[in-house]
């Protein structure tokens, strides 16, 4: 059970379980947004007036405070409990603090490698919210539909991390 | 509320399907933009190639509408361009980092973080961004055949034509 399944095959359930998604619960998949909105939701709580924001009250208050618990929410939830489950029941779950291909090129501690993930995490959620959505909502949903939006971003997305790569790990692909 | 359960179910599947095809790692993300290692990939394009057969054909049936976002040129290359510099900082998709942690990958709780903390910053300086970029090259919900005067079929099969030809180009040279 330990051995990964075939990518394409996967990938094709996948593009089944997101038709099933549309016909069904007439929803696309996304994840970025709930990102703001829990952002939004943290913020009211801790006594900060988030009506101050203008993207928090925009749209009828569609990325405040009050827009969750929804359907992106449970999706995203979802994703951490099906990994939880799938890496248990295939013996693949692996408490790991620093990925091996990182350990290789800067060393196996953690402090680095958590204020990269911790920076990236912060440039990735102002960048998907900038053009409206992620790999899921842009990548898998927008191509899925092929919109032009989902197109440039995907390009984009990948054009970003390429660079970003390659000034992180060098020219050259060494595993 | 049907709506949660829906988002927790698929969730819960798309999350599975990510961890057996061993998606979820950063070594995969990180591989794909070092162009060493496209797993992430034949996974995202063989759902984009199924999805987009499924809800054009029901859209055609008139059961299911699409859900377009509105192309941007200015928010999609810069927003997508800052996407894809976090993404290759943190080597986790806002859906995918979830997941990761699920199969105990520590460091993407910080990369969740991150996200959080962008979402905040997103909202500050939401009122500069859309006085400047989000107001540069929008054209509206448009699709890939829309633009082109085309059968929507003629761009899914041209899409598909692609796709297999790079899984061709991906296999042959063992990525």
């Amino acid at each position: 059970m330990k051995r990964a399944w075939n990518p394409y095959l996967a990938g094709a359930l996948a593009g089944v379980l997101m038709i099933l998604s549309v016909a069904i619960a007439g929803k696309y998949f996304g994840a970025s947004t709930t990102f703001a909105r829990g952002a939004a939701t943290i913020e009211q709580t801790v006594g900060v007036d988030t009506s101050r924001y203008e993207y928090f009250t925009t749209k009828g208050g569609k990325y405040g405070p009050g827009s969750l618990p929804n359907w992106q929410l449970l999706f995203v939830v979802g994703i951490a409990l099906g990994g939880l489950g799938a890496s248990l029941a295939s013996g693949t779950f692996e408490v790991k603090r620093v990925p091996d291909m990182w350990a290789a090129r800067f060393g196996d501690r953690p402090l680095w490698r958590n204020l990269a993930a911790f920076a990236g995490g912060i440039v990735l959620i102002i960048g998907a919210r900038l053009a409206g959505g992620c790999p899921s909502g842009h990548g898998l949903s927008g191509l899925s539909q092929l919109a032009v939006s989902g197109f440039v971003a995907l390009a984009f997305f990948f054009g970003g991390g390429w660079v970003t790569a390659r000034l992180l790990y060098g020219k050259g692909g060494e595993r | 509320m049907m709506s949660l359960l829906y988002g927790l179910v698929s969730g819960i599947l798309f999350g599975v399907l990510l961890q057996r095809a061993e998606v979820l790692r950063y070594d995969r993300q990180v591989g794909a933009l070092r162009l060493m290692d496209m797993t992430i990939f034949k996974f995202m394009l063989t759902a984009i190639m199924v999805a987009s057969v499924g809800i054009y054909f029901l859209k055609d049936m008139g059961i299911v509408s699409l859900s377009l976002k509105a192309t941007g040129f200015g928010a999609q290359i810069v927003g997508g361009t800052l996407f894809g510099i976090g993404w290759g900082l943190l080597g986790y998709c806002p859906g995918t980092a979830g997941g990761a942690l699920g199969e105990g990958r520590l460091d993407a709780a910080w990369g969740l973080l991150g996200m959080l903390a962008g979402g905040a910053v997103y909202a500050a300086i939401y009122p500069a961004l859309k006085a400047t970029v989000l107001g540069l090259g929008n054209v509206g919900k448009v699709t890939l055949p829309q633009v082109m005067g085309v059968s929507h079929w003629v761009v899914i099969v041209a899409m598909i034509v692609l796709f297999l030809g790079a899984f061709r180009v991906f296999e042959k040279k063992g990525l």
